[in-house]
């Protein structure tokens, strides 16, 4: 009799097991999109509930070493994957643009009630250490009118390895040759003034504390925190403060490369605000698990309709609608080549 | 039969351990071999951080990790044996045990605590009185001049001595305790004072015991990680002064390993994890002759 009674609860447990079959898909990369990503996935599968999407947010460079490895079925990054970093990918892998983002200039200067306006030159020179002091000739410039202390600047910076320290750096080495050539562009690099803070918590933390000093942060985080930011200089000489609507200023401007690996820093547009930029969803070009492959294509299509109108909701900045376009030709490509190359996934399952 | 099971038991585990410690030198020294075959010795004595032009030297954190432990030590240890021995040989029982109960509860609370309350309470103290006096006061030697940016070496230093103090107390209360009655009595019977019992009989005999203790809390000095990068500065430079942001092993391999690209960076920060170990295996080492040493001097007596 107990004999009978445990086989029927194995078979009720199997067949409930069979009833809940759900694709379960791995996906790691960028902590700064980490908000809205864990909102759709979540969104996706009150729809769908045959998906479950799992991220991690393990930082852009571990989105990127997840896909080369292949232990993840996509990843994330918020710096597009270099020529070297996509040869040492066993196939093909493509970037899709998920929602925009900007950096920038957080500071705490007791006494100044104005916003402070910084161009270009002069942000790439205060973090040089070029520019010491805040009453600077580059900064009295800038912000004609406003009272400045003559006391030391206080730089702070990012000091973990960061999507948000690489967009920074990106726009630094586009406006100040002297940046490009002693110190470069990377998501961490070696940095010839100030402290260090880890993630944007940790320069928030240091940039309250300490008067006269300036750090910088993801646009996010510093309205979620209702932080106080200052306007940066775009290409047409006009001094912007980051919103949802200059950031997708910048975005519209971009003439997108047919592979999305694109820099919309420094963008051209009247209302651009220059420190913004694309993150990315990095997803392999041929996906040998057929439901997996499916379910994949069938999100992103998802995630360029219903979750663009998602994003504002977290703050994010929705993609242009030519990006849009352009990414759902690049999705009706690979859904094209994914149906018929499961054939042959098949075949080889069989033989095995 | 059982004897021999029980050996053989014993022996496994014993093997067990030496194999996780094979096992992670192993893979400490496969895991850096590409940085250590570019840089070689040169890593060690290298000022060098740059992700960029992956140039990589460990020499700016080795320093942050070496002198912000020491001045911990210096700090902990007077402050940590002397409170062991008020409250072994001085305090009544009763306050004695509330006391040691609170200790023992400091020494379980996470760093991460402790470094929140470094950045919020200890930092602004340092920047505007703490560092600003000793500038003025000592500001002749070279270890008290620079920035006051409330974060750095000697902030560094502090919270780390604030967090090995109660395990230098609490172990060194332990041996002290331990201590044969008889010991304190014969010394009182000869004539000598309580002062003259504690330090020349007491002190003496606990030896080992407090010596263990000042080893533990150095080796909680020398790995902790989240407490230091968050009032260090996180700046991989060297500097003589106390006053300035620095950098520390731990904290770089927290802070950095997660985003590490490419072959060459996380292989360097991976062999900045074998010059800690190395680092931690001279120091136990150091420890080892240590005791050697002054057990031989107390058998000779």
């Amino acid at each position: 009799m107990k004999k009978r009674v445990i086989v029927y609860g194995v078979l009720a447990a199997a067949a409930v097991s069979i009833a809940l079959a759900e694709v379960k898909i791995n996906a790691c990369g960028a902590t700064f999109p980490d908000p809205i990503y864990e909102k759709w996935f979540s969104d996706y599968h009150k729809v769908h509930n045959d998906v479950q999407i799992n991220y991690t947010a393990n930082g852009s460079g571990g989105g990127v070493k997840g896909v080369t490895d292949g232990t993840v079925d996509f990843g994330a990054s918020d710096m597009p994957m270099t020529d070297q970093e996509l040869a040492a990918v066993k196939g093909k892998t493509l970037h899709f643009p998920t929602v925009l983002g900007a950096v920038v200039p957080m500071y705490n200067v007791p006494g100044i009630t104005q916003e402070l306006k910084f161009s270009g030159p002069t942000l790439a020179g205060i973090y040089l250490g070029n520019i010491k002091k805040w009453n600077d000739k580059a900064l009295a410039a800038d912000n004609p009118g406003v009272k400045l202390p003559n006391d030391d600047i206080m730089v702070v910076h990012r000091t973990d390895g960061s999507g948000t320290t690489f967009i920074f750096t990106d726009y630094l080495c586009k406006v100040s040759p002297e940046w490009k050539s002693k110190v470069g562009a990377a998501k961490a690099v070696s940095w010839p003034a100030g402290l260090g803070g880890n993630q944007n918590a940790g320069v928030t933390g240091v940039v309250k504390q300490t008067p006269d000093s300036i750090g910088y942060v993801e646009l996010i985080f510093a309205i979620q925190n209702k932080l106080s930011y200052g306007l940066v200089k775009n290409k047409s000489g006009e001094f912007i403060k980051a919103s949802m609507d200059t950031v997708s200023e910048a975005a519209a401007g971009v003439k997108m490369p047919d592979d999305f690996r694109v820099s919309i820093t420094d963008a051209a547009g009247k209302n651009a605000y220059p420190i913004s930029s694309f993150t990315w969803l990095l997803i392999p070009a041929n996906i040998p698990d057929a439901n997996k492959s499916k379910a994949i294509h069938a999100f992103l299509g998802w995630m360029l309709t219903d979750g663009q109108k998602i994003a504002p909701t977290l703050d994010f900045a929705p993609l242009p609608k030519p990006v849009v376009e352009k990414e759902q030709k690049q999705l009706a490509a690979l859904e094209g080549s994914a149906s018929t190359a499961p054939a042959s996934g098949a075949k080889k399952k069989g033989a095995n | 039969m059982g004897d021999r099971i029980a050996r053989l038991t014993a022996l496994f585990f014993a093997c067990v351990l030496l194999a996780i410690v094979a096992l992670l030198v192993y893979e400490l020294l496969s895991r850096s071999a590409p940085a250590r075959a570019k840089f070689g010795w040169k890593f060690l004595t290298s000022s060098e951080w740059n992700p960029v032009t992956e140039d990589f030297g460990a020499l700016p954190f080795l320093y942050g990790t070496v002198v912000t432990s020491v001045v911990a030590m210096l700090l902990s240890i007077p402050l940590g044996v002397g409170a062991a021995i008020f409250l072994a040989e001085l305090a009544p029982a009763k306050l004695s045990n509330g006391l040691t109960f609170v200790i023992e509860l400091l020494a379980a609370i996470p760093s991460v605590i402790y470094g929140l309350l470094a950045i919020f309470t200890l930092v602004p103290l340092m920047r505007q009185y703490i560092e600003p006096f000793l500038k003025e006061t000592l500001g002749f030697l070279p270890f008290f001049q620079g920035p006051a940016a409330g974060v750095g070496y000697l902030t560094a230093s502090l919270v780390l001595a604030i967090m090995t103090v109660p395990f230098i107390i609490s172990v060194s209360r332990e041996s002290l305790l331990a201590v044969p009655r008889e010991q304190r009595e014969a010394a009182l019977a000869l004539g000598a004072t309580r002062w003259e019992t504690t330090w020349q009989i007491v002190v003496p005999y606990a030896k080992l015991g407090i010596l263990g203790s000042i080893f533990l809390g150095l080796a909680r000095a020398l790995g902790e990680t989240m407490a230091v990068t968050m009032v260090i500065g996180n700046v991989p430079a060297v500097h003589a002064s106390l006053l300035w942001p620095g950098y520390s092993i731990a904290a770089v391999i927290a802070n950095e390993f997660a985003e590490a690209g490419g072959k060459l960076y996380p292989s360097a920060l991976v062999e900045l994890g074998l010059v800690l170990f190395g680092l931690t295996i001279v120091i136990n080492g150091f420890a080892r002759m240590m005791i050697v040493a002054t057990t031989k001097k107390g058998s000779k007596r």
